[in-house]
Formats: structure tokens, C-alpha cells, sequence
């Protein structure tokens, strides 16, 4: 990736389409195969997982039983009894990003929560359906949302303007975290493995220098694992905060 | 989080930085929205994720919950078949202590009896013995008696036929049998004093 001494860190995320014509004439790119592999993916690990339907799990089963838990005590807890309704998404969406974001660190794959379209497609996913549930639930009720009762009336411009901005810089700040993590981890890959290329040509004692790079992007590599279930745990658990907001109205 | 923004800041720095001066003209590939290719993302991402929120709320979600499900209540069965075997085997315990303390108790009255038939034969068997002995005890002392007088008597007829004897050979005439008897009953009556 390194031509000369530019570093190309941005490189990787760049879109091609794949799948030769019919790829490019729908617009398939890199993004929308990792998306279907992570699916895939997801949808292997249950259906084989649990094609045993043994009561002492394997360790397929066991981990699909562990993700399938810790997400619906997630949704338990955040939203309440009502969670039991938003699992199925709540899984969808966790599994979506944890998958995205793990399958990104391997090589030559491709991160699609490194793009800010993707992102932001799921955060608005998200507050459409948050504001249906709450006005499907609450009807006009919900606008009270925006203007906490025992406030002062003379208050009220400031506040409503103050809580509809909030409301609406949530899908910003929800995807902008996730689409900030993935390329800040991605961008720190590529230059310190650029580095150590550009170490290495320069001779014997390049290639002592080098190793300091090197262990800086396997200690990275641990990090970035780290971060990438974390985001994907902190995007489904500020879903279940909103949810619940929605369905409690505060 | 503080990481995350250390790194954040970092990669910001260095993408600022010199080395990177293509990258600033050229600017990210996520925000060229003049790719098509950055906006089909947008419409497969929706269906992608579509096709995956149904295949899994109809297919994949519904298996592990009635796995769940079935394993709650085998575990739920068996701790009910546990705590009912438990309640049997306290039953039979106390079943058993209360035959064991019924047992005990009709062992104590048989000790008791049988020890005082024992003890009441002892007695009786111990009474017929002394009195079998009495019996012979009389028995003996009445032939002792009878031995001792029978004895007595001869010591006195041979006493007078010997005195009889003496007197007539030192007198030479026979002696007076009257006086003889008379002076070995005198002599035989001192010594039994």
C-alpha cells in the first residue's frame, strides 16, 4: 500500500463493485458482500448451532445460546417486559454490527461500519422506528415528550427547540461513533503496516526498526477487537435506551 | 473511551500530516458521494438487513428460544421429580424411626417379662431345693438320735454286765444286780452331765 513515502490509509475504503457486470450494474460493491457474508454468517452459526437442540449444548450451541442471552437481557433490562417485542431487531442489528466490525479486521475483507452511509443508514433504521413505536404507542401524547411537564411555560421556546435538537442529533451521534471507531482503528492499521514496509527498505537497521511498528499494530489488533464488540454493544444497548424512551415516554 | 479518543486524535494527526497530502486532495472515499456506489450501499444495506431481520425472527431466533424453552423446563421437571423423592425418603425415615421406637418398646415389655418368669422360677425352684434339704437335714438328725441312744443303751448293758463280772470275781459270790444297775446309772448320769 505504500507507494514511494505518501501513506495511502485511506485506500481501503474505497468501493469497488463486485461480481463482474451484474455486480456493477446493481451497485454491488465490497460493502454489500460483506453484508451478505456476515449474514451468512449469523444465520450458519444459529441454524447449525442449534440443529443439535441438545439440552448440554456443543460449543456452537453454546455461543449461539450466550449471544442469543446477552442480547435478550439486554433488551430485558434496558426496555422492560416490551423488550421481548424488539429483540428480533435488537439481535438483528447487534449481530449486523458485530459481525461488520469483526470481519473488518481480518485481511482483505472490508469494513462496512467504516462508511458513513452505512452507519447512518442503521441510526435512521433506528430513530424511524423509535419515533413510529413511541407515536404508535403514545399517538400526539409523544410530542409532550419534547417539553418536560413542571416546566415553566415562558421556558418553552428554549426547551422544545433544546429537546427536539437532541432528539434529532441522536442517529448523528449514533453513527457518526460507529463510523469515527472503525476508520480511526483502520487508518492506524495502515500506517504503522506502511511503516514497517518503509522500515524495511531502508536496509538491516530498517528491519530492527521495524519490529517496533509491528508490535505496536499486534498490540492494536487486540484493541480493535475490543472496540469492535464494544461498538457493536453500544450501538444496540442506545437502541434499547431509546426504545425505552419510546415505550415510558422518560 | 478516552483510548478511543486518544486514537481518534491520532489517526486525525496524522492524516493532517504531510505524508498525507494526496489523501487531503483526493479526501475520504466514505463522504464522495458522487460514487454511486456509496448510496447502493445505502438501498442493499436495507435489504440485506430486511432479508436478515426476517430470517431470523421467523427461522433462526425462534429454534434457540425453544431450545431454551425446553431446557427451562427439563431442568424445572427434574428439580420437581428431585424435591418429591425427597419428600418420600423423609416420609420412609420417618416411617422407619417410628417402627424402629415400636419395636423397641415391645422388646423392652418381653425383656421384663421374661425376666421375671426367670425370676419367679428361680424363686420357687430355690424353695423346693431348701425344703428337699430340710427334709433330709431331719431325716439325718433323727437317725443320729436313734444311732446315739441305741449307742447309749449298749454302753450301759455292757457297763453292768461288766461291773457284774468284777464284783463277783473279787468277791466270789454273784453280785446284787439291783445295786449294780443302780451305781452305773449313778456313774453314766455324771458323765453325761
Amino acid at each position: 500500500m505504500a507507494a514511494g513515502h505518501t501513506i495511502d490509509a485511506l485506500g481501503q475504503f474505497e468501493l469497488h463493485s463486485v461480481l463482474g457486470p451484474v455486480g456493477a450494474s446493481v451497485g454491488f460493491s465490497e460493502s454489500s458482500m460483506m453484508m451478505v457474508v456476515s449474514s451468512a454468517l449469523t444465520l450458519v452459526l444459529l441454524g447449525v448451532g442449534m440443529s443439535a437442540k441438545a439440552v448440554v449444548p456443543g460449543r456452537l450451541q453454546a455461543l449461539a445460546e450466550m449471544l442469543y442471552d446477552f442480547v435478550h437481557k439486554m433488551c430485558i433490562e434496558q426496555i422492560g417486559e416490551e423488550g421481548k417485542k424488539f429483540f428480533p431487531f435488537i439481535f438483528t442489528l447487534f449481530m449486523f454490527i458485530l459481525l461488520g466490525n469483526l470481519l473488518g479486521l481480518l485481511p482483505f475483507s472490508f469494513t462496512y461500519t467504516s462508511h458513513i452511509a452505512v452507519t447512518f443508514g442503521l441510526a435512521a433504521m433506528v430513530i424511524v422506528l423509535v419515533t413510529a413505536v413511541a407515536l404508535y404507542i403514545h399517538g400526539w401524547h409523544f410530542f409532550s415528550y419534547f417539553f418536560p411537564a413542571g416546566a415553566p411555560i415562558a421556558l418553552s421556546p428554549l426547551i422544545v427547540t433544546v429537546e427536539i435538537i437532541s432528539y434529532l442529533s441522536r442517529p448523528v451521534s449514533l453513527s457518526i461513533r460507529l463510523f469515527a471507531n472503525m476508520v480511526a482503528g483502520h487508518v492506524m492499521f495502515e500506517v504503522f503496516a506502511s511503516f514497517i514496509v518503509m522500515m524495511a527498505g531502508a536496509g538491516l537497521v530498517g528491519y530492527l526498526g521495524g519490529a517496533g511498528p509491528l508490535a505496536l499494530n499486534v498490540i492494536l489488533m487486540g484493541f480493535e477487537l475490543l472496540v469492535a464488540c464494544l461498538q457493536a454493544y453500544v450501538f444496540a444497548v442506545l437502541t434499547c435506551i431509546y426504545l425505552h424512551d419510546a415505550v415510558h415516554l422518560h | 473511551m478516552r483510548s478511543l479518543a486518544g486514537t481518534s486524535g491520532l489517526a486525525i494527526v496524522l492524516l493532517t500530516s504531510s505524508a498525507f497530502a494526496e489523501e487531503a486532495k483526493k479526501g475520504m472515499p466514505q463522504l464522495d458521494f458522487h460514487n454511486p456506489l456509496t448510496i447502493s450501499q445505502v438501498v442493499w444495506l436495507a435489504i440485506i438487513f430486511c432479508v436478515l431481520y426476517v430470517l431470523l425472527s421467523k427461522w433462526a431466533l425462534p429454534q434457540v428460544a425453544s431450545v431454551l424453552d425446553a431446557r427451562a423446563g427439563a431442568i424445572a421437571a427434574d428439580l420437581d421429580a428431585a424435591r418429591g423423592a425427597k419428600q418420600g425418603a423423609d416420609a420412609a425415615i420417618t416411617e422407619l424411626t417410628q417402627a424402629t421406637q415400636a419395636a423397641q418398646a415391645i422388646a423392652r415389655t418381653e425383656i421384663a417379662t421374661a425376666i421375671a418368669a426367670a425370676k419367679e422360677a428361680s424363686d420357687a425352684q430355690a424353695a423346693s431345693l431348701n425344703a428337699k434339704l430340710e427334709a433330709q437335714l431331719a431325716a439325718a438328725e433323727t437317725q443320729i438320735a436313734a444311732a446315739r441312744a441305741a449307742a447309749v443303751g449298749a454302753v450301759r448293758q455292757v457297763a453292768t454286765e461288766a461291773t457284774a463280772v468284777v464284783v463277783s470275781r473279787l468277791t466270789g459270790s454273784p453280785a446284787d444286780q439291783a445295786a449294780v444297775d443302780a451305781a452305773v446309772g449313778s456313774v453314766l448320769a455324771a458323765r453325761a452331765a
